[in-house]
């Protein structure tokens, strides 16, 4: 059965006419998708303040038509479906994370409407921190915060704003301030920020707070709308199946258990003075730092200028046994892109590896801003022994590129989906003085096969790096011979996708 | 005389948590003897004295149990016709 409502109806008796006056928001979904049997009821237990808080958010987006440019960030609890009901842009945010991931979405898209929605056990517990600080950064996003006083998902435990002597699963004799601390006030507490825009507690107790709780709603949204700031709107609210009552003793009980010790009040209304910052100058990460070398400076036309990269991105994961270089090999590898005037990263793996057995970084070269730093899916794979290699190589994308520290693919590996070098570096380190150059040799053979950095640049790095004029040699010998390895023993290399 | 309001109950949505009952305020909805598909006492307007005023609709969780209706005012044209207007519309 659709949910088709008459926008107008006859009384039968009187036949009279009467015309629609409170329906339905049409920024809810129709129908909802989350089971095929109750695709007509929200998931909220009967009397829950979650549902009245979903209709006054979905009212004001309606009628200051933004639904399509509003993005709801929901929580985990009780209210982590959300996204099941409004039409509008959505993303599930991990426990009390939902407003660091709501300022993640905002600075990324800032002409959106950007909604954080959160439960007490969401907000005032596990994110504690990413409430504090994105309202101390004055983010522009509109939070409602649904305080119920308790962990409704799970079961009942003991929230932050439980009230002393309330008792909970995890309270069973009542909340004591002497073992559980007194309840959290968070308006009071975001109160202190100089950078919040507006900060009201509202509480669904009755008609009129209904109604004040709509107005605090639809200002958040209006400032959000107008991108005027960090605002927080916190919402009393019944949970009738935890407190155990019925929903309306529940609701009688947010007026005389709550009020008393969560006081509605508006504490902040009013646009911060926020110094203006200007534009950090756009300047290669190289000059910043001071790698640019004088003589690019002076021959500005003939520094590697970005333009001469064939690809946009590359993410190369390089893994090995501690001591091999690998962690090094990466280093150099973003040092030299930054040279080039790219966007670089370089993410080694920490742990225990990092002492002795296998370790591995990432690195992305880029003429875009690396969004991530992570490589999951690398275009080239740098496997320093033969664990790393079966470890990692399924990671690496169709067509992509293995280079092998060794002579032969170990047996039955399967290498129908990506072209994989094998290059005995070890040896032609011995051969060139140390072993230890190895990793040198790859770099050699990474840059021969794809070309995706020049020699010349790796060179440099080198030089400003190793300041022992025997290593420096041996290490100029390794480069040469790693890609002499590939030149004339593998011959032309067929490039991985995306490459010249 | 007609009420100055209707409402609609869906009983597809509505859960039977009763806060439209208690809080509205003719008192012109009762919870139904019989119980819905769902199996609850679902919310039932009398069918006489609400006034239209729409609180059922706020104090209620579900997004579409209820919808609120106001009179219509007869349209003007036609009403002075004689009363006639159920026909133009
Ligand atoms: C990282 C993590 N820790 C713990 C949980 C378990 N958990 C799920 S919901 C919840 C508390 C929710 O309480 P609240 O934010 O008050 O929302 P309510 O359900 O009352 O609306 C917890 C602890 C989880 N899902 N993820
Ligand atoms: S447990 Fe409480 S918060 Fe969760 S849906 Fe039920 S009433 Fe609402
Ligand atoms: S609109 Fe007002 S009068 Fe009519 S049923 Fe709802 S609460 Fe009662
Ligand atoms: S408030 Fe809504 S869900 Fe509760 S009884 Fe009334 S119509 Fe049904």
């Amino acid at each position: 059965m659709e949910n088709t409502r008459a926008t107008r109806v006859i009384d039968p008796e009187t036949g009279s006419n009467y015309d629609v006056a409170h329906e339905k928001s049409p920024v809810f979904y129709d129908t909802y998708e989350r089971k095929a049997d109750l695709r007509h009821q929200t998931h909220y237990c009967p009397g829950c303040g979650h549902g009245i808080v979903h209709k006054l958010i979905a009212e004001g987006i309606e009628e200051l038509g933004i639904k399509d440019k509003t993005i709801f960030v929901s929580p985990v609890g009780c209210s982590v479906f959300a996204y099941y009901y409004f039409d509008v842009g959505n993303v599930q945010a991990a426990h009390g994370r939902a407003s660091a991931a709501a300022t993640a979405v905002k600075r990324a898209c800032p002409d959106k409407v950007v909604l954080s929605y959160q439960g007490d056990g969401d907000l005032a517990a596990i994110g504690t921190a990413e409430i504090i600080h994105a309202a101390n950064r004055g983010e522009k996003i509109a939070v409602f915060f649904v305080n119920n006083g308790i962990y409704g998902m799970t079961g009942g435990q003991m929230a932050p704003t439980t009230l002393v002597g309330q008792k909970s699963t995890t309270t069973p004799w009542g909340r004591h301030p002497a073992g559980e601390g007194f309840p959290l006030h968070m308006s009071e507490l975001l109160s202190t920020l100089e950078a919040p825009t507006y900060i009201e507690r509202v509480a669904l107790c009755d008609n009129k707070n209904i109604m004040r709780a709509r107005r605090a709603v639809r200002h958040a949204l209006e400032l959000q709308r107008d991108n005027a700031g960090f605002s927080f709107v916190e919402i009393l609210s019944p949970c009738p199946t935890i407190w155990g009552k019925d929903p309306v003793e529940a609701r009688a009980w947010v007026s005389d258990g709550m009020i008393p010790v969560f006081p509605l009040a508006l504490f902040r209304d009013r646009k911060p003075e926020m110094p203006v910052v200007p534009e950090p100058p756009q300047r290669p990460v190289a000059d910043v730092l001071e790698l640019t070398t004088s003589r690019d400076a002076a021959e500005p036309q003939k520094s590697l200028a970005a333009d001469h990269h064939s690809f946009s991105h590359i993410g190369i994961k390089i893994a090995g046994f501690g001591g091999q270089g690998v962690l090094l090999l990466g280093q150099l590898l973003t040092e030299m892109g930054m040279r080039e005037h790219l966007e670089v990263s370089w993410l080694p793996s920490y742990g225990p590896e990092m002492r002795s057995g296998s370790a591995h970084c990432h690195v992305c070269l880029s003429k875009e801003r690396v969004g991530s730093p992570l490589v999951s899916a690398p275009d080239v794979l740098v496997a320093m022994n033969e664990i790393s290699l079966h470890k990692f190589a399924r990671e690496v994308v169709p067509g992509g590129l293995i280079l092998y520290n060794g002579s032969n693919l170990p047996e039955g590996f399967d290498d129908s989906e990506v072209h994989v070098v094998c290059i005995p570096a070890g040896e032609i380190a011995d051969v060139v003085g140390s072993p230890k150059a190895a990793n040198i040799v790859m770099l050699g053979a990474l840059l021969e096969a794809t070309e995706c950095l020049n020699s010349e640049t790796a060179m440099q790095v080198l030089e400003a790096k190793v300041k022992k004029v025997q290593l420096l040699e041996i290490d100029r010998k390794a480069l040469t011979a790693g890609r002499d390895y590939i030149d004339h023993q593998v011959g032309a290399v067929s490039q991985p996708d995306g490459f010249a | 005389m007609a009420s100055r309001g209707n409402i609609v109950i869906n009983v597809e949505e509505c859960k039977g948590c009763g806060l439209c009952i208690e809080s509205c305020p003719p008192k012109c909805l009762v919870l139904a003897k019989e119980l819905s598909p769902y199996g609850v006492h679902s919310a039932h307007y009398t069918g006489r004295d609400c006034t239209g005023c729409g609180i059922c609709f706020y104090c209620c969780p579900e997004p579409g149990a209820i919808t609120v209706y106001r009179l219509a005012a007869p349209p003007k044209a036609v009403a002075s016709r004689g009363g006639e207007h159920a026909a133009a519309l």
